[in-house]
């Protein structure tokens, strides 16, 4: 399953660079962009565990940049 | 501005009317420290909170905490002003970086703003406002002067200009009326159009292009994966480093303790690949946007930066190169019988719907009488006999007339293109011949292509060799590979990727029906005239929306550009921090200087990077 979600107040290339390299080691996850320039994340994970991986995925960039939240969920 | 910039904006001008007023007050002691702490707070609260934030998440060595350490290391230190202006010159370069990174989305944004917002769907008789996302297939949608036509379709009623420019690039309006087919994203210009909706939302050509586009930006270019892998490598190293320079020199020679920290620290601060992550992406970015403006899809920067190398560029003929139209080019007989020629011919071929018959009509252009046509008999592959006016008449190949028992002048071979013989009765008339006409501007999209540094140009074709040769001739193109079946040309584009070696590329160009294989074997396959194809618009790694071959150099002189601007970059970026970083080490630089290399250089850099979205004048 592949989706796309909006990201609000993504500020920093690198911490993108950082939160794409997390959600990628997840597991279950196929394939993960997270788009500093159009502010979107796209996910391609595996149906049954996508709610809990866009769950975990959120944790991961609160973490990296803690106002910046994934919108759309 | 947005809200969260502007609260930035009054932060940093209080603060720095506070630093001041603490600078000029004639304070000592705790009273100082006080003073400064105020200013401080105001602009450094946040960046602390986050430090803090950082370091319970597992975070360390982020942007807060570098600033954060290094401030209070030099409150620490008794330096407060220095604190206060690095924190202060901190948030003035965070709040560019932001300004600029928002201004740059803005004008890609713009550039792709042909999403359409609503459609009119002719439901219960009456006009609703609905999301184009709502309208199913084969509902009636209306389209007024100056909107935006929301959904592909076919047209019913009405005839209007259309103004493609948002996909194809080419400002002159295109005509539409009933039966035409028009696609989602051009502006409906002159008259009310009533359209039948042929695809959903979802499948429309708009919004495959806006998925494209924004797909682009995640199959990287080889320049922005070593960016990332750099950025993983490198950061980790500059903190080895300065740890290294805190507690070697102190060690080894008389320097005390607190000038060494203050240098590590600032060492730390220079350390963000902020500039380097932001930029380079951000260049491919914008050139793959402002190719798409001029009706030039690109599907990925990886794409862009091969376009960039193209050594080797092959060239399908029919539909490529040409026009894919047929046309009496010559006619071969005695002056006199010149007309009857032509009439003969375009009556012999009248009901035929093959392309050369339908040449044959353009060719005379008059009014054709079908009441005196008898008897028409097509033969598969060699042409037509038919009785016309009450005579025998024969037309089509060599072969046909001779077995017919009628002699030909001596064969001339070497023509371009496929002749068809007339006799009337037993009277050899004389011949002519149909070809494809170039595309008046393939010549001079040509020589732009080896002005941009296309060594070497290969015509790949199914017609006979003199066709190709001709064709060839005509462009200035090098090489000719002839009479190949639609297999041939894989192997040919093979032959040539083994002889161009390893650093150029191979880009082919063709028309998206049935040379996918081909498409995707090249390095870069482009497909030409991909408006409403679906075919080619997934099989090629670009897509010339329209049929102008002028817009292949186009797309090189743009990949050029971008690549150029994405190295100026790394070069500039990497330099000065480089630069930097030597200067601190040896102790030239101080704290606010290394906070200038590291958000100076981003918005810098930034800036560039935003060239790459206007488009260079085509050559």
């Amino acid at each position: 399953m592949k989706k796309t979600y909006r990201m609000k107040d993504l500020d920093c290339a690198n911490c993108a660079a950082k939160m794409e390299r997390a959600i990628g080691k997840l597991d279950g996850v196929s394939a993960v962009s997270v788009n500093f320039i159009t502010q979107k994340l796209t996910l391609e994970a595996d149906e049954e565990r996508f709610e809990a991986i866009v769950e975990e995925a959120g944790r991961i960039c609160r973490r990296i940049e803690p106002h910046c939240v994934i919108l759309g969920r | 501005m947005d809200r969260r910039q502007k609260r930035t904006l009054a932060r940093i001008l209080i603060s720095a009317a506070l630093l001041i007023l603490a600078a000029l007050l004639p304070l000592e002691g705790p009273l100082r420290l006080a003073a400064f702490l105020v200013p401080y707070a105001v602009i450094g609260h946040d960046v602390l909170w986050e430090a803090l934030e950082g370091i319970a998440h597992g975070q360390v060595f982020d942007e807060n905490f570098l600033m954060a350490l290094a401030t209070v290391g030099a409150i620490g230190t008794g330096e407060y002003p220095e604190a206060v202006f690095v924190m202060l010159f901190y948030q003035v370069g965070e709040l560019f970086q932001s300004y600029a990174v928002g201004k740059s989305r803005q004008s890609i944004a713009a550039l792709m703003d042909i999403r359409p917002d609503w459609a009119n769907v002719e439901r219960d008789g009456a006009l609703a406002q609905v999301d184009p996302e709502e309208v199913a297939v084969g509902e009636v949608i209306v389209v007024r002067p100056g909107e935006r036509i929301p959904l592909d379709g076919e047209v019913l009623e009405g005839t209007s200009a259309m103004d493609t420019a948002a996909l194809t690039g080419e400002s002159l309006p295109r005509t539409a009326g009933p039966g035409d087919e028009v696609i989602s994203g051009c502006v409906n210009l002159s008259g009310v159009l009533r359209i039948r909706v042929s695809k959903v939302f979802g499948d429309s050509t708009v919004a495959k292009i806006l998925d494209l586009v924004e797909n682009a930006s995640s199959k990287k270019a080889r320049a922005e994966q070593f960016i990332t892998r750099f950025a993983r490598y490198y950061t980790p190293a500059v903190v080895l480093a300065a740890v290294v320079l805190a507690v070697l020199p102190p060690l080894l020679s008389p320097m005390d303790w607190r000038e060494s920290l203050n240098r590590a620290l600032t060492f730390l601060v220079i350390s963000c690949p902020c500039a380097l992550v932001i930029s380079v992406p951000l260049s491919f970015f914008g050139g793959i946007g402002g190719a798409s403006r001029q009706g030039i899809l690109v599907k990925g920067g990886n794409y862009l930066e091969a376009l960039a190398k193209a050594r080797v560029v092959v060239f399908d003929k029919t539909g490529t190169l040409t026009q894919g139209v047929f046309r009496v080019t010559e006619v071969r007989c005695s002056p006199e019988d010149r007309t009857a020629l032509l009439e003969t011919a375009a009556l012999a071929e009248l009901h035929s719907s093959h392309p050369i018959a339908r040449a044959l009509r353009e060719a005379w252009g008059k009014p054709l009488d079908p009441s005196r046509v008898r008897e028409v008999e097509e033969r598969s592959g060699r042409g037509v006999r038919s009785v016309v006016d009450g005579t025998a008449v024969l037309a089509g190949s060599r072969r046909l007339l001779e077995e017919a028992g009628l002699t030909l002048p001596a064969d001339d071979g070497a023509l371009p293109g496929t002749v068809v013989h007339v006799a009337v009765g037993n009277r050899y008339l004389g011949c002519l011949l149909i070809s494809d006409q170039l595309r008046p501007e393939a010549p001079k999209a040509l020589s732009a292509l080896k002005a941009e540094g296309v060594e070497k140009t290969v015509l790949l074709t199914g017609d006979s060799l003199s066709a190709g040769e001709a064709a060839a001739k005509e462009l200035g193109i090098d090489q000719v590979c002839a009479q190949l079946l639609p297999g041939d040309k894989v192997e040919q584009v093979e032959r040539l990727l083994s002889e161009k070696g390893r650093r150029g590329k191979l880009v082919y160009v063709g028309d998206g029906i049935n040379d996918t294989p081909v498409l995707s074997r090249a390095d870069v396959g482009i497909a030409m005239g991909g408006i409403g194809s679906d075919a080619a618009i997934e099989a090629a790694d670009v897509v010339l929306m329209d049929d102008d071959l002028s817009k292949l150099p186009l797309a090189v002189s743009i990949a050029r550009r971008t690549l150029a601007i994405a190295k100026q970059n790394i070069v500039f970026a990497l330099g000065v921090k480089l630069g930097m970083l030597l200067l601190v080490a040896a102790g030239f630089a101080s704290m606010w200087m290394g906070v200038f290399a590291d958000v100076g250089v981003a918005v810098l850099a930034i800036l560039n990077a935003m060239r790459a979205l206007k488009v260079p004048k085509a050559s």
